[in-house]
């Protein structure tokens, strides 16, 4: 039996896939977008909920988030990084494979499929490894993983380091039109580095990693889809010299698209001043005109996505002397927040920032998601633009603390989020702690 | 000698290093020092400044120099005091820097001497400990008494730091010396040369207010002195340096290189030397030109006031009691 229409009235209605930002109402049923726009009848029987002085968003799609599952549950599990998803409107999160064991077997593919249905509040994706154990070696079955679900091919946190092997990953893939998405980092070049290599470093005495360790694996991987015609992804660039190697690529008609961390756009290498591990992020945060550079390339279209990168470290693996401290930031729970401070407080055009986390990860990854068109899923998140608060790290949803942007004040806040137009999360019903 | 109130005041509970300290700060800590040189020279060496007081000196990388030194200066003003190597496979068995930063809080230390081959890792130690903390050397960062025991020894044989020119030389990138002793002599109106192939100058060093230089010739002229510092073995078997031969034959400092340098330059060196790898061993060795000696022997004196200058700040009631 059918249940009754629900109906979401005096909402905001934004949805860059359509050109639609407009006040108007949305109506959903069996999970089902049926209806939105200004004048769209409601019948009688549908249960009603005012949404005066909320936008409705499309659900984003987070194309990098690290769990801890399998292998590292005590740092995240799916069913954790889901809740911290959901809280933040992220309603698919595409989960990264360098995980122990790693995902470079159907198998594993299928085992987060299924513990993702089990567990997770909201749509996982998993991306299956390049190389198996991510060791850059020897390929994956690339057929096989797709036909399992992988939505792209990555190894993680590693750089496919042998050229051959990249040329012969991309060569493959391309037989499937699969992406591959390269973490761009010359660990070679990047040697004992662990922060962004100039004057701070130097001061600290921590090794730099060169903007060199990042564009020589860049400016190397474009001649190779020169020469095999794949699609190819950066998942994280951090430099200027990054966005405009991309930016020519791009020029040539290349299929060669990027990412950049929500981190990356709002913070820079001070803020590792003091040893500050929380922000010790890979690939490493960077000068301030570099961070501009990455806004530039954002809002001119040059980068395709933004990820939050989240990667749950717990507290002994950050509270390191800064060389032995584990890398990374949680961010799934504010990467929508961090967007919406950058439109506010830069100006940025919010739907450029919107199909930065929806249409634009739903194209490349080929996945339904990421808009709020009549006949598709009722994945959407409620929003109030406006509402300022404060990065508080303990009162965030992931197993783990470790927020780079801890302390940092944003403005705009997921106040609900729906899955196939089931309530996964609600902040009236919150207990806050 | 018996215990005075110190005249003058130091603003830090701990002494991470020498970034933060102002000339005031620094010139405080040597005058004070001057004074412990000449207690040295006696007979009755002992004061009773740090009676009672417990120092530990927790030394995560060996060092046999610095740690003597630290543990004499320790004994010389009276303090109770407690050598412990943490050898880093310790630290591997599970057991983190802050546990172990923990557990010796538990045992009410009132100094903590700290080195570890970590940049960053004593600032870390300190956040956690309730005592006063004193860096001994933390990664390529800083070894804040290393610097001072170089002022100290320049001032008392030239009389001054201010206007004269330093040539650092060796391996900068490496070398928490070099840092700390760049922020020292900037601090004081000295001027700096920091020279040195290009594999062993890190990014950006002209920002840090030095003079870049990659021959001894140009890196040397008109200094009046010529700071050598050690070079690693490792770091010259062709991952930096081609070679030991081919270092010392552009880098390792000889009476021929040291003729680049004002007349009557004097030579420094930190120690352990490489004798024959970045410093001739004869030119080393003669006290006419070679300050090394005398650096060992400030080292204690140095050591001493800081050790001083921290426990004055140190409060004179159990704070595990509740009143603090």
């Amino acid at each position: 039996m059918a249940e009754p229409e629900r109906a979401f009235v005096n909402a905001r209605l934004i949805d860059p896939a359509q050109s639609l930002d407009t006040p108007g109402n949305l109506l959903v049923r069996d999970g089902i977008i049926i209806a939105l726009g200004p004048d769209i009848e409601i019948p009688d029987s549908a249960e009603t909920l005012d949404c005066s002085g909320l936008a409705i968003l499309p659900g984003l799609i987070d194309m990098q988030v690290f769990t801890g599952e399998p292998g590292e549950e005590h740092r995240e599990t799916l069913a954790t990084a889901s809740l911290a998803a959901a809280a933040g409107g992220v309603t698919h999160m595409v989960v990264m494979p360098n995980t122990t064991p790693a995902i470079d077997d159907a198998a594993l593919v299928d085992f987060i499929s299924r513990r993702a249905r089990g567990t997770a509040m909201v749509r996982v994706h998993p991306m299956a490894a390049i190389t198996k154990n991510c060791e850059g070696r020897i390929m994956t079955e690339f057929g096989l993983l797709r036909e399992a679900g992988a939505v792209a091919f990555t190894d993680g946190d590693r750089a496919v380091m042998n050229a051959l092997t990249m040329r012969r990953a991309l060569s493959y893939a391309s037989n499937f039109d699969a992406l591959i998405v390269q973490h761009a980092l010359d660990q070679d070049l990047q040697s004992a580095g662990v922060m962004h290599e100039g004057e701070l470093a130097t001061r600290l005495g921590l090794t730099g990693i060169p903007v060199a360790a990042e564009t020589a694996i860049i400016d190397r991987d474009i001649r190779l889809v020169e020469l095999t015609g794949a699609r190819y992804h950066i998942s994280q660039i951090s430099s200027g010299e990054s966005v405009e190697a991309v930016r020519q690529a791009k020029a040539r008609g290349l299929a060669v698209s990027c990412g950049v961390s929500a981190a990356h756009l709002m913070l820079n290498e001070n803020d590792v001043e003091n040893y500050r591990s929380f922000a010790k992020l890979n690939p490493p945060l960077r000068s301030e005109d570099d961070r501009l550079a990455l806004v530039d390339g954002l809002a001119d279209g040059t980068i395709d996505i933004v990820v939050s990168g989240h990667n749950p470290q717990d507290a002994e693996a950050k509270r390191q002397p800064f060389a032995q401290a584990a890398y990374g930031t949680v961010g799934v729970e504010t990467l929508l927040s961090v967007l919406l401070s950058l439109h506010h407080a830069n100006g940025l055009d919010l739907a450029t920032l919107i199909r930065a986390v929806t249409t634009r990860p739903a194209q490349l990854l080929d996945i339904d998601g990421g808009t709020l068109h009549t006949g598709a899923c009722a994945d959407f998140a409620l929003v109030d633009m406006e509402a300022p608060w404060i990065v508080d790290a303990d009162a965030l949803k992931s197993k783990s603390k470790n927020a780079a942007i801890e302390g940092r004040k944003l403005q705009g806040r997921v106040e609900a989020c729906f899955v196939n137009g089931q309530s996964v999360f609600d902040s009236k019903t919150e207990t806050t702690k | 000698m018996t215990s005075a109130a110190l005249n003058f005041t130091f603003p830090f509970r701990d002494l991470l290093g020498i970034e933060g300290l102002s000339a005031a700060d620094i010139t405080n800590l040597l005058d004070l020092a001057d004074t412990y040189v000449d207690l040295n020279r006696q007979i009755d060496k002992k004061t009773n400044i740090l009676r009672g007081r417990t120092q530990i000196n927790l030394f995560f990388e060996s060092s046999t120099r610095t740690q003597s030194s630290f543990e004499l200066a320790g004994k010389r003003l009276g303090a109770d005091v407690m050598n412990m190597s943490v050898s880093s496979s310790a630290l591997n068995k599970g057991e983190t820097l802050l546990d172990t930063a923990v557990t010796l809080n538990a045992m009410n230390p009132d100094l903590l001497v700290i080195r570890h081959g970590d940049s960053g890792a004593v600032a870390l130690l300190a956040q956690k400990v309730s005592c006063a903390v004193l860096n001994a050397g933390d990664g390529a960062h800083e070894h804040p008494t290393q610097a001072l025991l170089d002022a100290l020894t320049i001032r008392r044989r030239l009389g001054k730091l201010s206007g004269l020119k330093i040539a650092i030389c060796g391996d900068i990138t490496h070398s928490r010396v070099a840092r700390s002793n760049l922020l020292l002599f900037n601090a004081m109106g000295a001027q700096v040369n920091l020279v040195g192939p290009r594999t062993l100058i890190p990014a950006d060093a002209e920002r840090l207010g030095a003079n870049i230089y990659h021959t001894m010739r140009e890196g040397l002229e008109g200094c009046d002195i010529v700071m050598m510092l050690r070079i690693q073995n490792e770091r010259m078997q062709g991952a930096l340096v081609p070679s030991v031969r081919e270092y010392y034959h552009l880098y390792g400092l000889n009476r021929e290189k040291l003729a680049f340098a004002k007349p009557h330059a004097l030579v420094m060196h930190p120690g352990p030397m490489n004798r024959g790898a970045e410093i001739d061993s004869d030119l080393a060795d003669d006290t006419e030109v070679s300050l090394i000696r005398d650096q060992v022997e400030m080292g204690v004196a140095v050591r001493m006031a800081t050790l001083e200058a921290l426990a004055a700040n140190l409060p004179n009631m159990m704070q595990s009691g509740g009143t603090s």
